[in-house]
């Protein structure tokens, strides 16, 4: 770790030139075949991987019709080719998004269409080579699906769509990355990315109650696996013991403690990332969703709400109705979804996100705030990327944006902008998004950072800025550990319920 | 040659109709299973139209991305519908109105169609990322285009054709009633580009006119919390259970 330094800042942000091949040997650690076995893909490398891989991406094709028409509709405009993080912090061309997607696209022209198969030089078609496998895996692994990119291009193309079949390709043919299929099968065995066991939850949980009471004197409670409690909390395990996580989840338990709402965590669901998405397979996405239902079921709950983690919102918010269920709006004969909405209370968003509710209390004036005990900080809020361009927060679009920056100005005084080319839909990733969060791509993930780090420091040096809120886990583990090699304070990053936490009056003391 | 063009015509209309309808009904039924929409999206079917026409007619993606890149785009797409629109005086008689109308406006079109292309063939050439990005059939296919615009031009311009004789060349196509085809060899450039352009439409990059209408991350509704969307292959796991 040492040995990797930030790139230097650009002194306008001028696009990149380019370094072929800057990347070619950043490489994610593969899945060893316990690893992969353990979920249901094979050990290693398949002897047929070719035909296998081939005849995956047909039945991807005929399934998902982004991929379909993604597949077809780049005309290499070059809108999309100096958006992506990656790209400006690696300045390696395959990091461009159309690039990226150019390396499934290439083997696309080649089996699946006309000109590809008759004139492959003419069209950019190739063979799938073991060579092109390896770059796959090698390119693919350094898409943090943050979709960016999808914002600019003139037809949508949302390259997270493509790398998430390229990496269930891959998962098929035995090649797996090792770090998410590993958290894959700790969420199967144990219940959360973390392996954090039930008695040993029970034992952090009872721990944070003495912190706080410790802290402020009040009996804050951080219940576990109670049933008939009106709220089940479903939080990314982080929030269990990584700093600076762990602030945000008392910021939840002391608003739900001051409105008096009844809440609870579960041992068995307790993980709100599900990173099935970031390996595109539909099977373990739902598998690892069906979690939150099957709580939600046992436990008798009236709401979800989502703690703050970027991915898991985007899974929840976007997907969990299609998923499981938990929502509203199903057929009168969907037997499946109607069992759970008919439990759930419809007054209320299902799932709603901690800053929804939060908002919502703070909307029926049922918080209160000395916002002086934010006053040591200079706030500024990084828009993750998940939550900004993969999901909604309130009932009108853009509510991602403004509900958790209301929230900060209701719990703080001191809030200004970064730069709007790079905040709300146009934000960057932090650099670990996606499946990426892992030490074997620290390079990767210092490089990416480099446009956020940039705005960053512009308002540091404009308005002293001294604190980056954001809501989500991976942005906040991606943060404290690159920001020390930007020559920042690891403690400059936290999330929002932390500065709720912080200004909140319990009142009852 | 009357014959010649008459079948090149009847057989590129007929690849060119027949594939991008499959085409399009391969994008109609290809299910999405999830909702996947690009937010901040629209809340409402409304929105969604009001979305997708700001994209086709517009390009606001495009603009948010890069000013140069929309203006010499959408300089080219915008010509190109206006020329589209004054060709229409050689398949109707009489001709509509409104086709007469623009007569001057698509004759100036024609202009800004090809500076747009070349533009844009610029920006292919000399822009690093782009050139880098670029296929040979990226090029080629604007090099068809220009070509196409520039015989155009021509006739217009310079060699002038019997443009009545071409008109009753194509209405006779259309009522089987062969006619005969001016003898002019930029009008013969002319119309065997056209005839391949509509061969290569349905399978090539040519198919992002028809999918941006079908792209999820454009034309889906952001309502999953109050609806729910479910593909029938995603919807047999849950009758397994």
């Amino acid at each position: 770790m040492a040995d990797i330094a930030a790139p230097a800042y650009r002194i306008f942000p001028i696009i990149p030139a380019l370094k072929p091949g800057a990347m070619e040997n950043v490489r994610s650690f593969v899945a060893n075949e316990k690893i992969q076995t353990a979920i249901g893909f094979p050990g290693q490398l398949v002897e047929d991987w070719h035909d296998k891989a081939i005849a995956k991406m047909g039945e991807l094709l005929g399934k998902y019709r982004s991929l379909r028409v993604f597949m077809d509709a780049c005309v290499h405009c070059g809108a999309c080719s100096d958006k992506c993080h990656y790209f400006i912090g690696t300045q390696d061309p395959k990091n461009m998004p159309v690039a990226r997607q150019d390396l499934m696209r290439s083997v696309y022209r080649r089996y699946f269409t006309l000109p590809g198969k008759m004139f492959p030089a003419l069209v950019g078609a190739r063979d799938l080579t073991k060579e092109v496998l390896d770059e796959w895996y090698t390119y693919f692994w350094q898409c943090s699906e943050c979709r960016r990119c999808s914002v600019f291009c003139p037809y949508g193309i949302d390259t997270a769509e493509i790398t998430m079949a390229a990496r269930e390709i891959l998962d098929t043919v035995g090649y797996g990355q090792k770090y998410s299929n590993e958290i894959i099968g700790k969420v199967h065995r144990i219940g959360n990315n973390l392996g954090l066991p039930g008695p040993a939850l029970a034992d952090t949980l009872e721990g944070l109650e003495e912190d706080v009471k410790d802290a402020t004197g009040v009996d804050v409670r951080f219940p576990l696996d109670v049933k008939g409690a009106e709220v089940l909390l479903i939080t990314p395990s982080a929030d269990f013991f990584a700093e600076p996580h762990i602030d945000s989840l008392i910021g939840y338990a002391k608003v739900f403690h001051a409105t008096g709402t009844s809440w609870t965590l579960s041992s068995m669901s307790s993980e709100a990332g599900n990173f099935g998405m970031f390996i595109g397979n539909y099977d373990q996405l739902r598998a690892i969703a069906m979690r939150i239902r099957t709580a939600a079921l046992e436990l008798g709950v009236k709401r979800i709400v989502i703690g703050e983690c970027g991915h898991a919102w985007r899974v929840a918010y976007s997907f969990l109705n299609t998923l499981t269920g938990v929502g509203d709006g199903a057929d009168a004969n969907d037997r499946f979804a109607q069992m759970l909405q008919k439990q759930l209370d419809h007054r209320y968003k299902q799932p709603s996100h901690i800053c929804e509710f939060t908002w919502d209390m703070i909307q029926d004036e049922r918080l209160s705030f000395d916002k002086e005990k934010n006053d040591k900080h200079i706030i500024t809020f990084h828009d993750s990327c998940n939550v900004a361009r993969g999901s909604r927060m309130g009932n009108y679009a853009g509510g991602q944006f403004e509900i958790p920056r209301n929230i900060i100005r209701a719990v703080a005084n001191n809030f200004v902008e970064m730069n709007p080319a790079t905040t709300r839909e146009k934000t960057f990733c932090c650099g670990g998004g996606g499946g990426l969060l892992t030490d074997d791509l620290l390079e990767l993930r210092v490089k990416g950072a480099l446009p956020r780090m940039e705005v960053l420091q512009n308002v540091v040096d404009e308005h002293s800025v001294n604190f980056m809120a954001t809501i989500c886990a991976i942005c906040k583990a991606q943060f404290t550990k690159i920001m020390p090699i930007y020559g920042y304070d690891r403690r400059m990053v936290g999330g929002v319920h932390q500065l709720v936490s912080n200004a909140i009056l319990l009142g009852d003391k | 040659m009357n014959t010649l063009f008459a079948i090149l015509f009847y057989l590129a209309t007929l690849v060119f109709v027949v594939g991008l309808l499959q085409r399009i009904r391969l994008y109609a039924n290809t299910p999405s299973p999830l909702l996947i929409p690009t937010t901040p999206a629209p809340v409402t079917q409304a929105g969604v139209v009001l979305r997708m026409t700001r994209e086709v007619v517009f390009f606001e993606s495009l603009f948010k991305a890069n000013l140069w890149t929309w203006a010499m785009g959408w300089m080219f797409h915008a010509s190109l519908a206006l020329v589209l629109m004054r060709h229409l005086r050689y398949f109707t008689d009489p001709v509509w109105g409104w086709v007469a109308l623009i007569q001057p406006f698509g004759m100036y079109a024609g202009i800004t169609m090809l500076l747009g292309l070349c533009g844009l063939w610029v920006r292919r050439l000399y822009v690093e990322r782009i050139r880098y990005i670029s296929t040979l059939s990226d090029h080629l296919m604007l090099v068809l285009f220009i070509c196409i615009a520039g015989s155009g031009l021509l006739m217009k311009f310079a060699v002038h054709t019997d443009v009545i004789g071409v008109k009753n060349f194509f209405l006779g196509l259309m009522h089987l009633n062969m006619q005969s085809l001016p003898a002019s060899f930029p009008l013969y450039v002319h119309l065997l580009l056209v005839s391949a352009l509509l061969v290569i439409l349905p399978i090539s990059k040519l198919l992002h006119a028809p999918g941006v209408f079908f792209s999820p991350t454009r034309n889906q509704t952001d309502n999953p919390r109050e609806k729910r969307h479910i593909a029938a292959w995603a919807a047999k796991f849950e009758s397994e259970k």
